[in-house]
């Protein structure tokens, strides 16, 4: 398989979180506003991409009774290796959304992936595969984020779109987009989106 | 006494639901079943493993992650609450092992039912997310307890529920794409909503 | 391979994976550690010129803060405590820890905090004669999902607000959340907290706020301004910063 496929691929045709629902609950809480979305999505796609390449350099050495406890080791410290950088560097960012950086552990598409991917394919491949899988997962946040900052208040990455009413403007907030169940209807949305697209997705 | 630690448990189910309000563990819900039966299976393993990790990761944080919580080794300085997440995962893929060989040796009726579940929560993020919100919230070891079992309980009704209404809608006739799936996202969106209508319950 | 060499090789890489996570993990938090407590160290300093208006966007935050006096302060005598860990003292981890607060009688618990550090860390800037112009004080109370955590700040006479702010909490975005926002701070300003018989006069209420000692409140956000009103009422109740204030009118601290 080609790496431009590898990293191609899962972004549409292969969705981790529309296709295969892998990782959805920690990518909602953090989508209200644009910044933290971009933060989150590095995050995940840098331990994605580093847990995937990790596990395929020891794939060989690993008995298979500890298998699921060694990528699990890698995936956590790889995660509390990136918390301690968004700490250090994006600090604002990092404490609007502390608890859900720790929970990319459980996130299954990072688990999922080295298990299907890491443990089977050589180190390169690997790491393509977890940036192409990490930017899958990016797309739909990014997605969600856009619609929820824009029209929950206005602006996009903190810059003003919209001129608010509360603030002598036009645009009348819409406090449902910074509400959690925005992010559930979206989401459906890009599902339905996606599957009217190609329709080969579709569940009878 | 009592009633504060009744109302973080009452506060814990409806007001701060870990499925709904946090969006936890809705992946490991919406991969396995759309059955009640088995979101009831799920959900009361989940209550079992929570009731036991979070009160376990309390004492883990109090006693050698906080900082200065080495004092009693004669370690005053030490801050080790980085380990935290390592260290809590590790605390629950433990218990998960621990409950399901107890279970197995002892109560093979439970393994039977309960069984397939339990190696799925040790990536539930209900679960971590929970241990992780009780550090946040700096509970006590009773608040832990209390937290524990009523976030599992919030989030094993909130799955029955929404199993429920799926297995409902299967007579319901929505457009071609949004099946299944999108049909499960807009329900918890809907359900989402019911249960802000908790909030600012005083107790 | 046998079944003794199977178990040594099982061993043997989970020992040296250990071993390499445990480096890599050390190696990050401990470079990294100076840099991340300067940021908390930044973040707070900010919070506590933010609310007091003292500083605009974009200006060097260390600067600013120079001018600030950090005191630590008995509740109960409203006298300064010589002495005491300034730098360490965190009064909201404090009021937790059963050794270093006493618990607020329920009568006087109109905020729902049940207990309340012994001593408090207060902020001061003083003009040229020496007098406090500014005093900054730790405030919180319960709103609606979350516990807010802010400061306000008074102006010279101890009564005046010279600015009021919120830097932690969880509120319903759009709804209760606006208690961040900008314009509603602003409206703080130049309000009275103690009327003339010396109660505590200052609150939150539904609509258009009259008078010196009425703010606005937030449409479709009731028990997150009633949670802001009741912290007010208890933090300069006599329980709270009242004796304080009396040290300070008296030019004693």
């Amino acid at each position: 398989m080609s790496i431009k496929k590898l990293v191609v691929e899962p972004i549409i045709s292969n969705n981790p979180i529309a296709l295969q629902i892998l990782g959805i609950c920690s990518a909602l809480a953090v989508t209200v506003q644009l910044k933290n979305v971009f933060v989150m999505c590095a995050a995940v796609t840098m331990v994605i991409a580093f847990a995937n390449l990790g596990v395929s350099l020891i794939r060989n050495h690993v008995p298979s009774s500890i298998r699921i406890i060694v990528q699990m080791t890698i995936i956590a410290s790889l995660v509390i290796i990136a918390e301690q950088f968004l700490k250090a560097y994006v600090y604002d960012q990092w404490k609007t959304m502390a608890v859900y950086v720790g929970l990319i552990i459980t996130n299954c598409i990072v688990m999922g992936r080295t298990e299907a991917f890491g443990m089977k394919n050589g180190p390169v491949e690997s790491f393509f595969d977890g940036i192409g899988n990490g930017l899958g997962y990016s797309f739909i946040l990014i997605v969600v984020g856009f619609f929820r900052e824009l029209f929950g208040s206005g602006k996009l990455l903190g810059f003003t779109i919209f001129d608010l009413t509360k603030d002598g403007g036009w645009y009348q907030a819409n406090g449902l987009m910074l509400l959690p169940p925005s992010a559930f209807f979206i989401i459906g949305l890009i599902i339905w989106a996606i599957r009217t697209k190609d329709p080969s997705q579709i569940e009878e | 006494m009592f009633e504060h630690y009744l109302s973080l448990i009452v506060k814990a189910i409806f007001i701060e639901n870990l499925a709904l309000a946090f969006f936890l563990g809705m992946c490991t819900f919406l991969a396995v079943s759309k059955k009640v039966s088995t979101a009831l299976g799920l959900g009361v393993a989940v209550i079992v493993v929570q009731t036991i990790t979070i009160p376990a990761n309390n004492l883990l944080y109090t006693y050698f992650l906080k900082a200065g919580a080495l004092s009693w080794a004669g370690y005053p300085d030490v801050d080790l609450s980085f380990l935290g997440l390592i260290s809590y995962i590790g605390v629950i893929a433990a218990m998960v092992q621990i409950l399901e060989m107890t279970l197995d040796k002892f109560f093979p009726a439970l393994y039977n039912s309960l069984g397939i579940f339990l190696p799925l929560i040790t990536v539930n993020c209900a679960i971590l997310g929970g241990s992780l919100f009780m550090v946040e919230r700096d509970y006590n070891f009773g608040e832990s307890v209390a937290y524990g079992f009523g976030s599992s309980v919030g989030w094993a009704l909130a799955i029955a529920i929404l199993a429920g209404i799926t297995e409902k809608m299967d007579y319901s006739d929505p457009p071609k794409g949004l099946r299944g799936l999108g049909m499960t996202f807009m329900t918890c969106g809907l359900l989402a909503i019911v249960f802000m209508a908790f909030a600012g319950i005083s107790l | 391979m046998s079944k003794q060499n199977q178990t040594v090789k099982t061993l043997v890489v989970a020992g040296l994976l250990c071993f390499v996570c445990s480096v890599l993990v050390s190696v990050v938090v401990v470079t990294l550690r100076p840099q991340q407590a300067e940021n908390a160290e930044l973040d707070m300093k900010k919070n506590i010129l933010m609310s007091a208006g003292l500083i605009e966007k974009g200006d060097d935050i260390n600067q600013a803060f120079k001018s600030i006096e950090t005191v630590v302060v008995d509740m109960q005598t409203g006298k300064r405590v010589e002495n005491a860990d300034v730098e360490d003292f965190n009064q909201v981890e404090a009021s937790k820890n059963p050794k270093k607060s006493v618990k607020i009688p329920a009568s006087k618990d109109v905020a729902g905090l049940s207990r309340r550090s012994k001593l408090a860390k207060v902020y001061l800037k003083r003009d040229e004669t020496g007098k406090i112009n500014t005093l900054i004080l730790n405030q919180w109370g319960k709103g609606l999902w979350s516990t807010m955590y802010g400061f306000i700040a008074l102006g010279p006479d101890m009564n005046t607000v010279k600015g009021f702010g919120y830097y932690s909490q969880g509120e319903t975005p759009g709804l209760g959340g606006e208690v961040d926002n900008p314009k509603w701070k602003n409206l703080w300003v130049g309000k009275k907290i103690y009327n003339e018989e010396g109660e505590v006069a200052l609150e939150v209420v539904k609509g258009q706020g009259q008078g010196q000692y009425e703010i606005d409140g937030l449409s479709g956000a009731t028990i997150t301004a009633n949670g802001v009103s009741d912290s007010i009422e208890y933090w300069f109740g006599e329980h709270g910063y009242a004796q304080l204030l009396e040290t300070v009118k008296a030019g004693e601290l």
